[in-house]
């Protein structure tokens, strides 16, 4: 603001004029490296501007030089707290464009380990934003959880994060029973955290007030804006590609899709924590299913590797094995568009393959963009400290957004 | 998602082109998913159109993005996809493009347009007029080239450092201790251009 003795020399009022600041990128509320330049009037922003970027890896460049199961570990480093709904994607994009289907075993395999990914993201997502806001105790109950998920992701693929787990065709490696027995008894304790979280913050008085009617997204907002996941159903909009567009055999399953009705950050909040319970009872049923439904987890085939104990007598498995991990496979000329309900909402490739074993272009859609890019619109009118939990109520992951 | 069945998909093709002929260049519907070609100068009014039309309502962008193909004669492909909550479809744009072609803006239709063709302007340098903030969005302050061109190389031109001496960021030029890796795969026998000593094949050739 301009110093004293700059005013009107008439009537002696201080001229005023509207402060720029940076939020971030080393903000710790800025969720990674995000850049605001804010506009505020006092502490009412009138201006957001979002700088981003500052993670761009060039993924999608990246991707046009390495063959299609060499692409499939930069989709764990996307949006990193959900690693496998990504690989899901273009998995689903490869498994369209050359007509195979994953086998059953396989197919329950992924939904169990998508609906761990949404509760990984949902629990991070609940929990930072309500440090945003000023809660310590809920990030450290929720990380208890998040590390025993990330041991059951370690169990499955050997890495708590970059999983590399789905493959085209189906799933790398096929779960031992002692771990399913695990999972199970986690999905029976783990209701009993939720309602521990419940506890602290749904009815918490400073939660409320930081969240309640804090950047209400409207229906048509939601529409225009391009919103997905949370951000819409946050409105009432019952949208879950799960349930309209159903993939991996989820029209089996039995869930409900959690609405909302004002589009604040607090019913975002709610609609969050009603997921993690409905993805509580699709894991409790996978697991039902994987108990009955044995067999290959691998569609074998061009696609897929030879079995192991098949290469040790089989010179043909072993050229196979030998062509498929260096050379990779074909895939047809076309284009596909394939989404997945991930836990931020659509997260989507676009696949243009040309019949090498190359992708010609692959565009990667993460939700994430569109939230963010929705900032200005949300933030204008509201104040400062808002921001923080705006931001949070966003779900944006650096990993996707920049790509 | 293999659920939105072909008849359905071709109803709507044929809805379109029904109202809209004059937009169009084509329709295609393959793996499931309707393709119409737009005729750019139309392509407001189109997108405009399908948001409102009863039947389509298709309210949602969901992406947009661009393919390079450097030795076909429009060079680029702006790719839409929307979406249509209420009708439960999906469908897909394509307008073809020259280098120096202007894209109308789709921005006053779709705000969500914003960002995404800031994206396509950084990485193909494809220019959209109307456009009511055209910033580079994803590369660098002061980025040169289009980096999801071909003629881009992977590697970029320019790389960074900290410069102890400067005590500030410095640009160099890329200097690669090995070159880029990239093998291939798709010609294994055609090595050698040479004829080969000893080779008495080589003259059948």
């Amino acid at each position: 603001m301009d110093g004293a003795g700059r005013g009107d020399v008439l009537t002696n009022e201080q001229r005023i004029r509207n402060f720029n600041i940076n939020f971030g990128p080393q903000h710790p509320a800025a969720h990674g490296v995000l850049r605001l330049v804010l506009e505020l009037d006092g502490e009412v922003v009138e201006r957001c501007d979002p700088h981003i970027g500052l993670l761009h890896r060039g993924t999608e460049k990246l991707m046009e030089s390495r063959t299609y199961l060499q692409n499939l570990p930069y989709f764990d480093r996307l949006d990193y707290v959900a690693p496998m709904n990504q690989e899901h994607a273009w998995c689903l994009a490869i498994e369209r464009l050359t007509g195979i289907a994953p086998p059953p075993r396989a197919s329950i395999i992924r939904v169990l380990y998508c609906e761990i990914g949404r509760i990984l993201s949902h629990l991070l997502n609940v929990t930072t934003q309500a440090m945003d806001v000023g809660a310590l105790t809920p990030p450290l109950w929720g990380f208890e959880e998040r590390e025993k998920l990330m041991v059951f992701y370690e169990r499955a693929c050997g890495a708590r994060l970059h999983a590399a787990y789905f493959r085209p065709g189906g799933v790398h490696q096929d779960l031992p029973p002692a771990l399913i027995d695990d999972i199970e008894a986690w999905a029976h304790a783990f209701p009993n955290v939720l309602d521990d979280i419940d506890t602290l913050l749904t009815e918490n008085r400073i939660f409320k007030q930081r969240n309640v009617d804090i950047a209400i997204v409207t229906e048509e907002d939601a529409l225009a804006w391009g919103f997905s996941g949370v951000m819409v159903r946050g409105s009432g909009l019952a949208w879950d590609l799960r349930r309209a567009q159903p993939y991996e055999g989820y029209e089996g399953y039995d869930f409900k899709v959690a609405v909302g009705k004002n589009g604040d950050c607090y019913d975002r909040y709610l609609v969050r924590m009603a997921e993690m319970r409905e993805s509580v009872k699709i894991i409790r049923q996978a697991i039902d299913r994987l108990r009955v439904t044995k067999g290959d987890i691998l569609a074998r085939g061009k696609l897929t590797p030879p079995p192991r104990a098949e290469m040790k007598t089989s010179m043909e498995a072993l050229i196979h094995h030998f062509k498929l991990y260096t050379e990779g496979f074909r895939v047809p000329a076309g284009e596909v568009y394939a989404a997945v309900e991930a836990p931020k909402g659509e997260f989507g490739v676009y696949l243009v393959a040309d019949g090498t074993n190359r992708p010609w272009r692959a565009k990667l859609r993460a939700p994430g963009f569109l939230h963010l890019q929705a900032m200005d619109h949300l933030a204008k009118g509201h104040l400062l400290a808002d921001v923080a939990a705006i931001i949070g109520s966003l779900d944006i992951v650096f990993g996707e957004i920049d790509r | 998602m293999t659920d939105p069945s072909p008849a359905r998909l071709a109803d709507l093709a044929a809805h379109i082109e029904a109202r809209r002929p004059d937009d169009l260049r084509g329709t295609r519907i393959a793996a499931g998913e309707l393709t119409l070609e737009v005729v750019p100068g139309n392509l407001v009014a189109f997108v405009e159109f399908l948001r409102i039309d009863r039947t389509c309502r298709f309210a949602t962008l969901v992406d947009i993005t661009a393919v390079d193909h450097p030795d076909r004669m429009p060079r680029f492909d702006v790719v839409y996809h929307l979406l249509s909550m209420h009708a439960n479809q999906r469908i897909r744009l394509k307008v073809a493009v020259r280098e120096d072609d202007l894209v109308p803006s789709i921005t006053s239709v779709h705000p969500s347009a914003n960002w995404f063709e800031r994206e396509v302007f950084d990485m193909f340098g494809i220019l959209f007029s109307g456009h009511p903030d055209l910033r580079r969005i994803l590369t660098d302050y002061g980025f040169r080239g289009h980096p999801l061109r071909k003629d881009f190389p992977t590697t970029g031109y320019v790389e960074v450092r900290y410069d102890e001496a400067v005590k500030r960021v410095v640009y160099e030029p890329v200097k690669l201790v090995q070159d880029y890796r990239a093998f291939d795969f798709l010609s294994p026998w055609e090595g050698a251009r040479h004829i080969l000593p000893g080779d008495d094949k080589a003259g059948a050739r």
